[in-house]
């Protein structure tokens, strides 16, 4: 019973970040037009968009092989594993000790890794602009990614989410030096790997801008829905590590019953609407950088997510 | 057990015969390559029953050598670990061979030191005296030097061998001081007699730095690699493969021997140059592939890091081993081993697709290739197995023993030294930095060479592989994958080797359900690459069968649209120089790197020129002046050879004088 009803959490976990994702892209979007005095379109948006798309054929470059076709599926395949494993409004995630938060890394790094492939594969100067620079970036990212999963690994003494989330929404933890470092490095990180506006703009049309944009260039039809859609869950899946590691009040503990779940459930669509808001707050009062302060921007991220690792070999308790 | 492997590389020594015998028939050359092939197999299967069984030790006394010694060969879990490489890689190299010795334009320059090549690697990993490991190892030495010679009439070959045999000598002489030492004054040569041996700590840490800068030339540790990047490139490629898939780790197998084995405790503090220098070959030799435009180079380079990262596994386990925490040193020491064993699958994997796409196309610079996945259908799907493995990208095999790293790392707070609580993490910082640069690398050597459009005819006119070659590296990445979803089973095979070097093994992972991984403790961390792979693959694939169903599935095939802006020639593509650019100038200061433009004075038609060059530091400030020091000596001592016949019994008498009163004085 127990058996079915962990399963049927994870299931339904997982079809809510997909339902919610898109919604995510179009209230952060929905919130940067007012912010800026637009009306700016509707938060449902997006989903029209994929269903758009989604009808659409496909317009193929001529030299595209099967790995430029293949290659939306897998991204949308890894990013949908990875936001999997992160608890949203529940801990009790029936599969999450199948990959750990290093693992959950390395799986978005497995869908960026497709990403860039996919850039290179038409032969195009924008697509290898765009994965040339993509890889850069996380290769800086990436890293700083790990030691932020080090510093909350050593502070709740394991790498599976679903502990750690149990152990930070247990009180023991208190206001710790170390957890602010890694709070601001996956801020940090998130802002890159999402492709946000210090680092990327997920609204340019300047070509020589673009990093994320460039690399999906060729793609149309359901291919671009796939790889939109994976684009929203990564996005979300940030706002929900951000959220259940750092901020997991209200997240229902492992036996809630369907009450307890509706609350975290509801909690969970707060917490992201905040972190929406919060973002568009952040994106419309910053510039954009140019490419080669990006490194800058993220070896803050990497040497925070050091120290604090460090501040925690120093002392348990910071 | 030991007389079947022992006879086995009597075997491969006998081949070599033959093959000197009858050379240059393609029938020869076909029939030494398939015996190679059922040799290494038998060799490999020696090592798995010997691991599997958990066999004791055997050993065997051959009257050959010098004559109060002989030669002792040993099998025990150790060697038979570093066997089943050994065997698994050779067995590959050599079935790949008989399609690719076809190509290869003089072949009686191979086909003699090919198997005795691999008979003396056979031999360091069962030799049990240090006369017999010394002398297997420079015979391993010399038969790769004449092997990176096959192609002796191009002159950047005959730098590189030259320059291998001075780094491959160097490294036997500090080899040699290493053995001398742990011999002690009583000249204990047989290895069980060293393992009685009591040294004091400044003599085992000493002992330890010889062996580091003596196994670390050959397995390529900075600043020692640099004839790695150009020996490794200049062989044929399926002795390339062996050289970078498996002769590395028969150097690794020298200081595991030695550190964990012979030379008994070793202070913590002498891990701390290990993960060190381990640490940073890892992220130098990745930054140096990241920028390199020589596609075997590339792999040769990522060959250095992939020994960074395992020597940084080493030391991590000689910290724990030195302080009594033998499980924890078993974890970093079978995240080590089991590097060592995924890294000869797809760095020979990768090694043979380069020596593939080398001779499709003729082409061993990147930028001259581009497309092939059209060309080389099935060549490119194994080399995306290949790079998705190196990549350390789940649930490829590459990632579980960057996992197994990353969880030895993160238990470091429970070593007592401060120095090494700081030193740890920032190690497993500088490893997670290799990880993303080794995903930028080979995004880069795969996407220039087989995505895209071609750059050259010769890639415009490729043809897919012989059947032999496709055979050889479809095994390899069907154990790449095997090895990535089930962990477990390589684990439990190495554990008797770990058990042996640290006195402790993993818990036995073959019970675990859903073929988890579970080093430490069941709520700590566990991985399962099986329910990756299925959970991904059943995602990808409904989701691609319900966007087929539900929405649309027309397709049409249109001119690439690049911002409404495509240009028909493919040097508009992103190549391997531009696709590295933002990390070489990211990385500028370590990579020395410059670019010069070169404009011409306005009014001239002639084309700008941009060139970017990045140098190697190691090469620049060790090397070159210590090769100018030798040579302005080599002038001076020029004069020497012009005396008088007074003048050099002079010289002799006076020699002789010092020497005797050194001799008096010591006394």
């Amino acid at each position: 019973m127990e058996l079915t009803g962990n399963l049927i959490l994870q299931g339904v976990q997982m079809l809510v970040v997909l339902a919610l994702a898109p919604g995510l892209t179009g209230l952060v979007r929905k919130f940067k037009a007012r912010l800026t005095r637009r009306r700016g379109a509707p938060v449902v948006q997006p989903y029209r968009d994929l269903m758009r798309l989604m009808r659409k054929e496909v317009v193929l470059a001529e030299n595209a092989s099967w790995l430029f076709r293949v290659s939306p599926y897998m991204i949308f395949a890894a990013t949908w594993v990875a936001a999997a494993l992160v608890p949203t409004f529940a801990i009790g995630l029936h599969f999450t000790w199948t990959a750990d938060l290093i693992a959950l890394v390395a799986l978005l790094g497995s869908a960026r890794f497709f990403l860039a492939l996919a850039g290179m594969d038409v032969g195009t100067s924008f697509g290898g602009i765009g994965s040339s620079r993509e890889m850069m970036i996380g290769a800086f990212a990436e890293p700083a990614m790990l030691l932020m999963a080090f510093t909350i690994a050593l502070v709740a003494g394991s790498t599976q989410l679903s502990n750690i989330v149990a152990f930070m929404a247990s009180g023991e933890v208190g206001i710790r030096v170390s957890m602010g470092m890694a709070l601001i490095a996956l801020i940090i990180v998130g802002l890159a790997e999402n492709a946000r506006i210090p680092v990327d703009n997920p609204a340019t049309h300047l070509e020589l801008t673009m990093v994320h944009e460039a690399m999906v260039l060729e793609y149309s039809g359901r291919h671009l829905a796939m790889i939109e859609l994976a684009a929203s869950l990564k996005l979300l899946l940030y706002m929900a590590l951000i959220g259940c590691v750092f901020f997991p009040w209200g997240i229902a503990p492992a036996n809630a019953g369907v009450g307890g779940l509706a609350i975290g459930g509801a909690i969970f669509v707060l917490k992201l609407a905040a972190g929406g808001a919060l973002l568009a707050l952040f994106e419309t009062s910053i510039a954009k950088m140019r490419v080669f302060r990006v490194p800058d921007f993220l070896g803050v991220a990497l040497m925070l997510g050091l120290l604090g690792t460090l501040l925690l070999f120093v002392s348990r308790s910071l | 057990m030991i007389e079947i492997a022992a006879s086995t590389a009597l075997c491969l020594l006998m081949l070599s015969f033959v093959a000197t015998a009858m050379r240059g028939r393609l029938a020869v050359s076909a029939a030494v390559y398939l015996g190679c092939a059922v040799s290494c197999f038998a060799l490999a299967l020696v090592g798995v029953w010997t691991l599997a069984t958990q066999a004791g030790a055997s050993a065997m006394r051959v009257p050959v050598g010098l004559p109060w010694l002989g030669a002792h060969l040993r099998l025990d879990a150790l060697s038979a670990a570093f066997l089943t490489l050994l065997g698994t890689g050779g067995a590959a190299a050599s079935v790949y061979a008989i399609g690719y010795g076809r190509h290869e334009h003089e072949p009686h320059r191979v086909l003699p030191f090919y198997p005795g090549f691999l008979a003396a690697m056979t031999l360091v990993l069962l030799a049990d005296d240090a006369f017999t490991f010394l002398l297997s190892w420079e015979v391993m030495s010399l038969l790769s030097w004449a092997l990176v010679l096959t192609h002796h009439r191009e002159e950047e070959n005959r730098t590189a061998g030259y320059l291998y045999l001075v780094m491959a000598g160097f490294g036997t002489m500090v080899l040699l001081l290493a053995f001398g030492l742990m011999a002690g004054a009583g000249g204990a040569y047989d290895f069980a007699a060293m393992r009685e041996v009591a040294r004091s700590p400044a003599l085992a840490a000493l002992v330890l730095a010889l062996m580091m800068v003596g196994a670390g030339s050959k397995a390529g540790l900075m600043p020692l690699h640099v004839w790695l990047p150009v020996a490794h490139p200049a062989a044929p490629s399926h002795v390339s493969a062996l050289m970078s898939g498996v002769m590395t780790k028969v150097a690794l197998y020298g200081f595991v021997r030695v550190a964990f084995d012979l030379l008994g405790p070793v202070a913590w503090w002498m891990s701390v140059p290990v993960v060190v220098v381990g640490a940073v070959t890892a992220v130098m030799g990745i930054l140096f592939a990241n920028v390199d435009g020589d596609g075997k180079r590339v792999l040769a380079y990522s060959t250095i890091e992939n020994i960074g990262v395992i020597f940084t596994a080493l030391g991590l386990a000689l910290a724990f081993r030195a302080n009594e925490m033998a499980g924890l040193a078993a974890l970093a020491l079978t995240a080590g081993l089991v590097h060592a064993m995924n890294h000869m699958m797809f760095k020979s994997l990768l090694f043979m697709v380069a020596g593939a796409v080398l001779n499709a196309t003729g082409q061993r610079d990147l930028d001259g290739l581009g497309g092939l996945i059209h060309r080389m259908p099935k060549t490119a799907f194994l080399a995306l197995v290949g790079v998705t493995a190196i990549a350390a990208l789940p649930p490829l095999n590459g990632f579980v023993s960057e996992w197994m790293l990353f969880q030895a790392v993160l238990q470091s707070p429970n070593l007592p030294q401060p120095g090494l609580q700081f030193l740890v993490p920032a190690a497993g910082g500088l490893l997670a930095l290799a990880a993303a640069l080794a995903a930028a690398c080979f995004v880069r050597f795969y996407g220039v060479v087989f995505l895209g459009r071609p750059r050259s005819d010769a890639a415009r006119e490729a043809g897919e592989t012989d059947r032999w070659s496709l055979t050889a590296m479809g095994a390899l990445a069907l154990l790449c994958v095997l090895a990535g979803i089930v962990p477990g089973v390589l684990i439990d095979l190495v554990a008797p080797a770990v058990e042996l070097a640290v006195g402790a093994g993993l818990p036995l992972q073959a019970g675990n359900s859903w073929f988890t991984l579970i080093p430490v403790a069941e709520g700590r961390s566990s991985y399962s690459g099986f329910l990756v792979m299925v959970f991904i693959a059943v995602s990808g694939g409904a989701a691609a069968w319900l966007v087929h169903r539900l929405g649309s599935r027309r397709l049409r095939r249109a001119p690439a649209w690049d911002c409404g802006l495509p240009n028909a020639d493919p040097v508009t593509q992103y190549g391997s120089g531009s696709f590295a650019q933002p990390i070489r100038r990211v990385m500028a200061p370590v990579l020395a790197a410059r670019e010069t433009v070169t404009m011409p004075p306005p009014g001239d038609r002639a084309a700008a020129r941009l060139a970017a060059r990045t140098e190697d530091l190691a090469w620049t400030r060790v090397y070159m002046p210590i090769i100018a020091f030798v040579g302005a000596a080599a002038t001076r001592f020029n004069a020497l050879q012009f005396l008088t016949i007074r003048r050099y019994l002079s010289l002799v008498f006076g020699s002789l004088i010092l020497l005797l009163t050194g001799l008096t004085i010591w006394n």
